[in-house]
C-alpha cells in the first residue's frame, strides 16, 4: 500500500507492488478436516484384522498374481490399440460422403454399442458353438481352407475381439468428435495448397483432432484396464482371475481383492500420470503457454495465486473420469 | 447456355486470359448464388472484386480453385475448364485426384488467415512443396525461409501461429501459398480480420507481389488498394456483375446507381 503511493508519485519505473495476497482460510481449515478423517481411515484400514495385511504382503508379487497382471496389462494395450485404429477407420467412414461406407459404420456403431461388452465377450468364446469351423471359399461354392474355430480363436483371442471390437465403437464417437471439432477452414486450406483428403486428414486434421481425442482416450484406456476383469467369465486368468483362484483354495477372499486392488490402482495412476503428459504434448502450438504441471498447481492453491488457466484445461466435459 | 464444342483456344487465340468466366452459375440448393458471371482476368494482371456482403465475392473466388462446383456456364483457370473435362461434347467430373493436382497452381488466401496451428511458421510454409510436390525437406525449408524473409518474417520462423499477431499469421499464409510456386493467387478480403495498423504490412507484400507480375484476383473493401495497384476492377452485387472497368475510373466515376451507393457507403 505504502509501495503503491511511492510508486505513482516518483518519477521513472515504479516499484514492483508488493501486496499481501489474499489469505484462505478456508481453504486451511477444509484441509484440516480431511486431514482428520483419513487418519481415522488409515487407522480402521490397518488395526482391523479382518484385512489381514500380512497376507496382502504374502500374495503382492506372488507368481500367479504377476503373470495375471502381465496378461491383464497385455489385454489392456492390444484391446486399446484395436480400439484406436478400429475407432480411426470406422470415423472416417461415418463422416464419409460415401453412403455405403458411413452407413456401414454407423451399423457397427449401433450393434457393439448397443449390446454389453459382457454379452459380446461371451458370445466370441462361444463362436465355435455357432460356427464349428471357419473357412474361406466362395460362398456356397468349394472351400480352400478351413480350421476348426476353438483352435482359431482361443480365449485370449475371443478376450481381446470381444474386448477391442467393442472398444472401437465407442473411439470411432470420440475420433468423430474430435475430426469435427477442427475448422472446417483447415481443411479448405489445406485442399487449396493441393493436398488430397488423406493427406488432409493425415497431416492436418487428425493432428489437431488429437488434442481433444487425447483425454477421452486416456480415460478410456484407464477404463479398459478396468474392464479387462470381465474376461476371468471366460476364464481367461489375468489378474482378478488369478486372485480369484487363489482365494478359493485358500478364502482369504479380502486380502486378495486387496491385492487385486492395489495392482489396479498401481497402474491405472501410472496411466494417469502418463496420460498428463500426452495432454500437454499435443496441447503445443494452441496455447501461448504450456498449462502447469500437477506440481505447480498444488503450489498455487496455497499460494494464494490461482493456477494459470490454459485453453487446454477448459475443453469443456472431457476432464475428470471417464465412464465406468 | 455456351456453346459445348467452343474452346478457348479457338476464342481468345493470342493473349491467353489467366481467368475467363462466361455465364458462371452457382446455386446452394434452391438459392442461386450466382447468376451468370462474365469476366476476364489477363496474365500479370492485379483483378480487383467488390461488391456487398452476400453477393457472391467469396463464392466465385472458391469456384475458381475447385473448392465449389459450377451448376452452369464454364469457367477456364489458364486455358483450362475448372471442374470438367471436355471429351467430344461431353463434359466428365474431375477425380478428386485431379483437382488437387490443378489446385496446386492456384495460391489462395483467406480472410481468416487458416494457418495449421499444429505447426510453426516455416512448418506451415514447407508442409505443401515437400507433402504435395515431394520436395526435399532441406531444400524446401531455405526456400521457406527466403519466402519468409521476403514477407518480413525470418526472424518468426519458428513461431506457432497463435504466437503471431493477425498481419503477421496472413503474411505467413501468403508465403505458404507462394511455397507451391503459383501461377494465379486468389485474396479473399485478406486485411479484413486485422486490426488497422497491420493492415499496411500486408498490403506492402500484396504490392510486391504485383509488381513482379503475380496474377492476382484480390476481394478487398480496401479502395486505396484497387485504386492504386489494381488493373482491373469489378463491381458485384446480388450474383452478377453491375459494373467493370479501370478502377481509377470506377471507383472516382461509377455509372450504375448501385455502384453508387455502395461506394458512398464505403468511401
Ligand atoms: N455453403 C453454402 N450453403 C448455402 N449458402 C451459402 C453457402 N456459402 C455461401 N452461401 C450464400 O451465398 C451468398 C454469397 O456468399 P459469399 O460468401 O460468396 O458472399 P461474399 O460476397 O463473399 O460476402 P462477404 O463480403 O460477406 O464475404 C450468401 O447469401 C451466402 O449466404
Ligand atoms: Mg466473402
Amino acid at each position: 500500500m505504502n509501495s503503491l503511493d511511492k510508486g505513482t508519485a516518483g518519477q521513472g519505473r515504479p516499484e514492483t507492488i508488493k501486496a499481501v495476497p489474499v489469505r484462505h482460510p478456508g481453504r486451511w481449515a477444509g484441509a484440516v478436516v480431511i486431514a482428520l478423517l483419513a487418519a481415522m481411515l488409515l487407522s480402521a484400514l490397518f488395526t482391523n484384522p479382518a484385512f489381514k495385511w500380512d497376507i496382502v504382503g504374502k500374495y503382492l508379487f506372488h507368481d500367479s498374481i504377476v503373470h495375471g497382471m502381465v496378461v491383464t496389462l497385455e489385454l489392456t494395450a492390444l484391446s486399446m490399440l484395436m480400439g484406436v485404429v478400429g475407432g480411426i477407420v470406422l470415423a472416417v467412414m461415418r463422416l464419409s460422403p460415401n453412403p455405403l461406407l458411413s452407413g456401414t459404420a454407423w451399423v457397427y456403431i449401433w450393434v457393439f454399442r448397443g449390446t454389453p461388452v459382457l454379452v459380446q465377450l461371451v458370445m466370441w468364446n462361444f463362436l465355435g458353438l455357432i460356427w464349428a469351423k471357419l473357412s474361406i471359399g466362395v460362398p456356397w461354392g468349394p472351400e480352400f481352407w478351413s480350421e476348426s474355430t476353438n483352435v482359431l480363436i482361443p480365449t485370449f483371442v475371443a478376450a481381446l475381439l470381444g474386448l477391442g471390437l467393442n472398444e472401437a465403437a465407442y473411439m470411432a464417437e470420440i475420433v468423430r468428435g474430435g475430426i469435427q471439432s477442427v475448422d472446417e477452414g483447415q481443411t479448405e486450406a489445406a485442399h487449396a495448397l493441393g493436398m488430397s483428403q488423406f493427406q488432409t486428414m493425415r497431416r492436418i486434421i487428425l493432428p489437431q483432432a488429437m488434442r481433444v481425442i487425447i483425454p477421452p482416450t486416456g480415460n478410456e484406456t484407464i477404463s479398459m484396464l478396468k474392464t479387462t476383469s470381465l474376461v476371468s467369465v471366460i476364464s481367461l486368468e489375468e489378474i482378478f482371475r488369478a486372485g480369484q483362484v487363489i482365494y478359493s483354495r485358500n478364502y482369504q477372499n479380502i486380502p486378495l481383492l486387496i491385492v487385486v486392488s492395489l495392482w489396479y490402482l498401481f497402474f491405472t495412476s501410472v496411466l494417469t500420470i502418463g496420460q498428463y503428459y500426452i495432454e500437454r504434448h499435443y496441447a503445443r502450438g494452441s496455447n501461448r503457454t504450456l498449462p502447469p504441471t500437477p506440481l505447480q498447481r498444488l503450489r498455487g492453491l496455497f499460494a494464494g495465486k490461482p493456477a494459470p488457466k490454459t485453453t487446454a484445461d477448459v475443453v469443456p466435459g472431457l476432464e475428470g473420469g471417464g465412464h465406468v | 447456355m455456351t456453346d459445348l464444342t467452343k474452346t478457348p483456344a479457338d476464342a481468345v487465340a493470342a493473349a491467353e486470359p489467366m481467368v475467363r468466366a462466361e455465364n458462371v452459375h452457382k446455386s446452394y440448393g434452391p438459392v442461386e448464388v450466382l447468376k451468370g458471371i462474365d469476366l476476364e482476368v489477363k496474365q500479370g494482371e492485379v483483378f480487383c472484386l467488390i461488391g456487398p456482403s452476400g453477393s457472391g465475392k467469396s463464392t466465385f473466388l472458391r469456384c475458381i480453385n475447385h473448392l465449389e462446383k459450377i451448376n452452369g456456364g464454364r469457367l477456364w483457370v489458364d486455358g483450362e475448364l475448372v471442374g470438367y473435362q471436355q471429351r467430344g461434347d461431353k463434359l466428365h467430373e474431375l477425380r478428386d485426384r485431379e483437382v488437387a493436382v490443378k489446385r496446386r497452381d492456384i495460391g489462395m488466401v483467406f480472410q481468416r488467415f487458416n494457418l495449421f496451428p499444429h505447426m510453426t511458421a516455416i512448418e506451415n510454409v514447407i508442409e505443401a512443396p515437400v507433402q504435395v510436390k515431394g520436395e526435399n525437406k532441406a531444400a524446401a525449408r531455405e526456400r521457406g525461409m527466403a519466402l519468409l524473409e521476403r514477407v518480413g518474417l525470418a526472424d518468426k520462423a519458428k513461431n506457432y501461429p497463435s504466437q503471431l499477431s493477425g498481419g503477421q499469421q496472413q503474411r505467413v499464409a501468403i508465403a505458404r501459398a507462394l511455397a507451391m510456386k503459383p501461377k494465379l493467387m486468389l485474396f479473399d478480403e485478406p486485411t479484413s480480420a486485422l486490426d488497422p495498423e497491420l493492415v499496411g504490412d500486408v498490403l506492402d507484400v500484396m504490392r510486391g507481389l504485383a509488381e513482379e507480375g503475380m496474377t492476382m484476383v484480390v476481394v478487398t473493401h480496401e479502395m486505396g488498394f484497387a485504386r492504386e495497384v489494381g488493373d482491373a476492377l469489378v463491381f458485384m452485387d446480388g450474383g452478377v456483375v453491375v459494373e467493370a472497368g479501370n478502377p481509377r475510373e470506377v471507383l472516382t466515376n461509377p455509372q450504375h446507381e448501385r455502384t453508387r451507393a455502395f461506394l458512398s457507403k464505403v468511401l
